[in-house]
């Protein structure tokens, strides 16, 4: 048994991808379905998805570059408490900022030119113990199928919300042995059925490959570690995971948390929050949630633009990711004793329709 | 046998995109590229249901709007997760201002 599903509370409807809600979600046309989009014209959305090395590679160096300064600056601050703080960032910059490094090289979308995408997409995998492989093709389903109950692999806030879970996960406490867990069978060439229902068979050689070079690289770090009789290596990569993920719990919950599910619209079942450009440095501009559903091909320096040509049409932006949270947290306590309640989101006037409010 | 169907005429695409060609219930993407070449492929992803005349064109690819899956125009074929399988192309040829495709 899975050490997270003793910290499962039991859910309404079956969230898996192998279950009843999967033919269920079928048969309504609810997977692989028809998505509402905010009619743009073509030669702005055009200008839009123009692709560019530029943004990329500045935001790129000065994140590596800070990487590499604060790790140098723990390491020779190592025993004293000045290394607190300095590790303290180093573990933000590893782990919360590379989840949107990873998300965005993963869509080819970052920077212009293709191996420059697939050279930090693997990077930033790795430092999250993910298979780029595997994570490619949740992702693909993701974005088919967003918050689509029994098709959408990537549903953090179940109904009732995994409380104790998520909470622990603000330290990585589920995620981290879970993804571990996974790399050892997928080192042992093991796809469980929901993975095999979303990757294919000619890419699960890549996966079992993948996940021998994550164990070994932390596996390294371990007996290094052991070694030098020092916890510096394993603070350097690994524990950032632990340490450093807080902030992307804090951010990458606003994405979908409380609102609707099974609805063709991302108006409805995805949330826009304003940041600051710190906050937006870190997260890659992904608070612009509906927006990158809605026209996943647009990178995520020109996310802002979209927002400005589409927000017509969208429910209001949180102001902030305080705000955000004073939306979800009432919504989430409710869902525990009433799983059917969701923030359902108000379309401004003259807004397109949806097809359904969802549920 | 040779089938040639007026698919658009030259203005209607710009250098370096894509327009959408519907025929007999069945869409096509024809591309132009930035050499001023026109090139035709089935308009829909072979990945899943997407309509590529919705993405991008970036030299000689065509980026699927859906998941970015790519494919070269010119061969149809897959450059890339999460597409594996290529695109069918179309002979393509430019009388005066109109732009042909072949159906077959
Ligand atoms: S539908 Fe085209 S890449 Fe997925």
């Amino acid at each position: 048994m899975e050490m997270a599903s003793l910290l499962r509370f039991r859910t309404s409807r079956d969230y898996s991808l192998v279950g009843p809600e999967t033919a269920k979600a079928i048969e309504s046309g609810l997977a692989s379905g028809e998505w509402y989009k905010t009619p743009i014209e073509r030669k702005l959305l055009k200008s839009l998805m123009q692709r560019s090395d530029g943004p990329a590679l500045r935001d790129t160096a000065i994140w590596l570059g800070l990487l590499a300064i604060l790790g140098t600056a723990g390491t020779l601050l190592a025993g004293s408490w000045w290394a607190v703080p300095v590790f303290a960032l180093y573990g933000v910059l590893y782990a919360s900022a590379a989840d949107s490094r990873w998300h965005e090289c993963g869509h080819r979308t970052a920077f212009k030119t293709t191996w420059l995408n697939d050279v930090v997409y693997v990077l930033a995998s790795f430092m999250l113990l993910r298979s780029p492989t595997a994570w490619r093709w949740s992702h693909a389903r993701h974005h088919t199928d967003t918050i689509i109950v029994g098709r959408d692999p990537e549903i953090a806030g179940m109904r009732p919300p995994q409380l104790i879970i998520m909470a622990l996960n603000f330290l990585g406490l589920v995620n981290v042995p879970q993804s571990l867990m996974t790399q050892v069978r997928y080192a042992a060439g093991r796809l469980n059925d929901e993975e095999k229902s979303y990757i294919p068979e000619t890419e699960r050689k890549k996966v079992t490959r993948e996940a021998w070079a994550i164990l070994a690289i932390h596996g390294g770090a371990v007996v290094l570690a052991v070694a030098t009789q020092s916890l510096v290596p394993v603070l350097l990569i690994g524990l950032p995971n632990v340490y450093g993920i807080w902030l992307l719990a804090l951010m990458g919950l606003t994405q979908h948390l409380g609102l609707a599910e099974d609805v063709l619209d991302h108006r409805l079942d995805s949330r826009t929050v304003y940041m600051n450009p710190v906050l937006r440095f870190i997260y890659w501009n992904m608070n612009y949630h509906v927006e990158h559903h809605m026209y996943p091909t647009v990178p995520y320096h020109a996310l802002p633009a979209l927002h400005e040509a589409i927000r017509h049409d969208c429910p209001a932006p949180m102001r902030s990711l305080f705000a955000a949270w004073g939306e979800m947290l009432p919504a989430v306590f409710r869902q525990l004793n009433e799983p059917g309640y969701f923030i359902s989101k108000e379309l401004p006037p003259g807004a397109g329709q949806p097809a359904q409010r969802g549920r | 046998m040779a089938n040639w169907t007026r698919a658009c005429g030259v203005e209607d695409i710009d250098l370096e995109d894509v327009g959408r060609f519907d025929h007999a219930g069945r869409v096509f993407a024809i591309y132009r590229a930035p050499d001023g070449q026109f090139y035709a492929t089935d308009g829909i992803c072979t990945h899943e249901h997407a309509i590529l005349s919705d993405g991008l064109v970036m030299d000689h690819l065509i980026e699927c709007p859906k998941h970015m899956g790519r494919f070269d125009y010119r061969s149809g074929a897959a450059r890339g997760a999460p597409v594996c399988v290529a695109l069918r192309t179309y002979p393509v040829r430019v009388e005066g201002d109109d732009v042909l495709i072949d159906l077959g």
